[in-house]
């Protein structure tokens, strides 16, 4: 049991890093607190694997600290770190039975054999594996295999946390859905520190109480799946979570006047007002394809947008929609017609994200 | 999709027949042909039916020699299965170092037979080679003409030489494929180095094993050359392989009958025991037979 925090924690896999692009974690802090269940989401290659292998201790970060309970740990090796860690491709240990397979992290540090046995049956009956516990792990099915890999984390009680490497990814998508739900199941159970790498929103948000999410090797954000979806803190949150993902405009301020491109915009003062003080080019703003308002005829204070192309997805449409130079998605719900030729939008004042350099930055509302 | 029956097709696997039939059924049913007659010249021959395979059977010189074929073949498995497996997990795994390494361990495979056994002959010879000279230096009279402990060391030695580089071979090849992540997770069970090789990365081995066993248990069991060169089979018959006396009986003697016999109870043998080493291997990798499973 313990809290996991990294300090000025940073990684390359070069000799000689220089440039930002040669680490694979930019230098970072970040704080896992103990028993809480945690998801880690990026997209491949984010550097969010290489970050759960220094937690673990198989890769030795190149500066910075991991510290367990705010004990430095880097140069332990996973041996000593009471860590469990699960990865992508199920490993079992094909020549043992389910039982011995169980078994193994705890026989490895000679527990006596009752104590084995009463944690291997606590744990087999946790993953409903006790009908199995006498078959070779070798003949098992890839689900089973992976709960298996899972079992022999949860064994040991002394781990200070699980981690877990996208460990769904070889399961059939109706049992992922049972999988997961048997994860949330032992984490209230036996209240374990985890951290769930995954590249898929649904399972990160399924699974965790609060998500971080990588991007370059840089935890972009940290929050519950609320926070994330309603205030993306960075422009690559605003695309990566949700379905279809945040709107994002470039704007400018051109006499007082909030423009994307030669299009104004009508929006709230504040918007325009923050944006005097702002000294970069590099200026968005992001609304959620959920929080436009799409009307069939002008309303006070909406805008004119051609409807290009309209996809039904049953429950919900998703409106494809082209204001002057700029190309935007709408969502609205079954009940609403979906408007032809020419819509009216409206962005309401405290759905919109004022993002300076990639970054949020807060608006005061009036 | 309709399909049509047409008998005709079987024509098709004629010429797979006929390459099979020139390749192998015709010369072996030439040995049987042999086996089961006695024949003087051309027009001249009897029917014995099993007489030589009861004769052949009954044989103590072969007997002796089936022993000693079996005992030759089980040392130098022995042998060379823990070593093969021992060099292989201590070769190293990248860099200039494993390409040279597997150039030098391969090097013995790429000698050819009766090569082998001349340069072990000059090898061990007491007056200039280097290692009959040195362990007569050392007090040792050694002498693979005279002793026939000498005469199987060295030809166990000779054998361990030339092929474990195979075995050796397979399992690195083996054990290039074991996913890093099962080390991984075995570091993370804190499992011992003999845990991870007992629990992983023999039974990864278990598939190329089974190849190495079988050839190296054939290869072995039909040894000739190499101690053909080496000791003539001496001293006396004590290194006298099968393959040796089949030869001096078929080629030397012209005993056509009872080295056909002779040939095909060699031949089951070889797949017998090879059927059973497989059978063996495959069947430890199964579960044990359970209720409702």
């Amino acid at each position: 049991m313990a809290e996991i925090a990294l300090k000025s924690l940073a990684h390359s896999y070069l000799p000689n890093p220089t440039k930002p692009g040669d680490y694979a974690i930019r230098e970072m802090n970040h704080v896992w607190q103990q028993g809480g269940a945690y998801a880690l989401l990026g997209p491949s290659g984010c550097g969010k694997s290489t970050l759960l292998n220094i937690i673990s201790g198989l890769l030795e970060p190149s500066s910075g600290e991991v510290l367990f309970d705010g004990e430095r740990v880097n140069s332990l090796p996973p041996e000593a770190r009471n860590i469990a860690q699960v990865f992508q491709f199920p490993v079992v240990y094909d020549t043992m039975t389910v039982y011995d397979n169980l078994a193994f992290p705890l026989r490895n540090v000679k527990t006596p054999e009752d104590r084995v046995h009463e944690r291997v049956m606590e744990v087999a009956d946790a993953l409903e594996l006790t009908p199995h516990l006498k078959r070779k792990a070798k003949n098992l099915s890839a689900d089973e295999k992976q709960k298996v890999s899972m079992g022999r984390g949860l064994v040991r009680d002394d781990v200070s946390a699980i981690l877990f490497d996208e460990p769904l990814t070889v399961i059939d998508p109706q049992l992922k859905w049972k999988l997961r739900r048997k994860l949330k199941e032992i984490h209230q159970r036996f209240e374990i520190t985890m951290v769930y790498v995954t590249h898929d929103q649904l399972e990160a948000s399924t699974f965790a109480d609060k998500i971080a999410v990588m991007y370059e090797g840089q935890v972009v954000q940290f929050g519950t799946p609320r926070e994330l979806f309603e205030a993306p803190n960075h422009t690559f949150v605003g695309y990566f979570i949700g379905s279809p993902g945040m709107n994002f405009i470039d704007v400018s301020l051109r006499n007082g006047r909030v423009m994307a491109g030669e299009t104004e915009l009508h929006i709230g003062r504040e918007i325009a007002k923050a944006l005097q003080d702002v000294r970069t080019t590099n200026v968005k703003l992001g609304i959620r394809p959920e929080f436009i308002e799409v009307h069939d005829t002008a309303v006070e204070g909406s805008m004119a947008v051609d409807v290009e192309h309209v996809q039904d997805l049953g429950t919900y449409s998703i409106l494809y929609l082209k204001l002057g130079e700029t190309s935007l998605k709408a969502r609205i719900e079954e009940e609403q017609d979906a408007p032809v030729g020419k819509a009216y939008l409206r962005f309401p004042n405290d759905r919109v994200g004022l993002y300076v350099d990639e970054f949020r930055v807060e608006v005061p509302h009036e | 999709m309709n399909k049509v029956q047409n008998n005709r097709a079987w024509w098709l696997i004629l010429p797979m027949l006929l390459l099979v039939a020139f390749s192998a059924i015709i010369p072996l049913m030439t040995v049987v042909n042999y086996s089961v007659q006695d024949v003087f010249d051309a027009n001249t021959r009897f029917f014995t039916g099993t007489e030589w395979f009861k004769e052949m059977l009954n044989d103590p010189a072969l007997q002796a020699a089936v022993l000693r074929q079996f005992a030759f073949s089980l040392t130098v498995l022995a042998i060379e299965v823990p070593l093969g497996i021992g060099i292989a997990l201590i070769m190293p795994k990248r860099g200039w170092q494993a390409s040279a390494v597997l150039i030098l361990v391969t090097m013995p495979l790429l000698i050819p037979w009766n090569v082998v056994g001349s340069i072990w002959q000059i090898f061990t010879r007491g007056d200039i080679g280097l290692m009959g000279w040195s362990l007569r230096e050392l007090g040792y009279g050694y002498n693979i003409t005279a002793s026939p402990v000498d005469a199987w060391a060295t030809i166990i030695l000779m054998d361990v030489w030339h092929w474990t580089p195979l075995i050796a071979l397979l399992c690195y090849s083996g054990l290039r494929s074991i996913p890093d992540a099962y080390y991984q997770a075995a570091r993370i069970d804190r499992a011992s180095q003999w845990a991870v090789f007992r629990h992983i990365q023999l039974p990864k081995l278990t598939n190329v094993l089974v190849i190495g066993v079988l050839l190296r248990f054939m290869h072995s069991f039909m040894i000739y050359a190499e101690p053909f060169v080496l000791t003539g089979g001496g001293p006396g018959s004590s290194t006298t392989f099968l393959s040796q006396s089949l030869t001096t009986m078929a080629i030397g003697q012209q005993d056509l009958g009872p080295s056909a016999a002779f040939s095909l109870i060699y031949f089951l043998i070889i797949l017998l025991v090879s059927w059973v080493f497989y059978t063996a291997i495959m069947n430890m990798q199964k579960d044990k037979k359970q209720e409702g499973a």
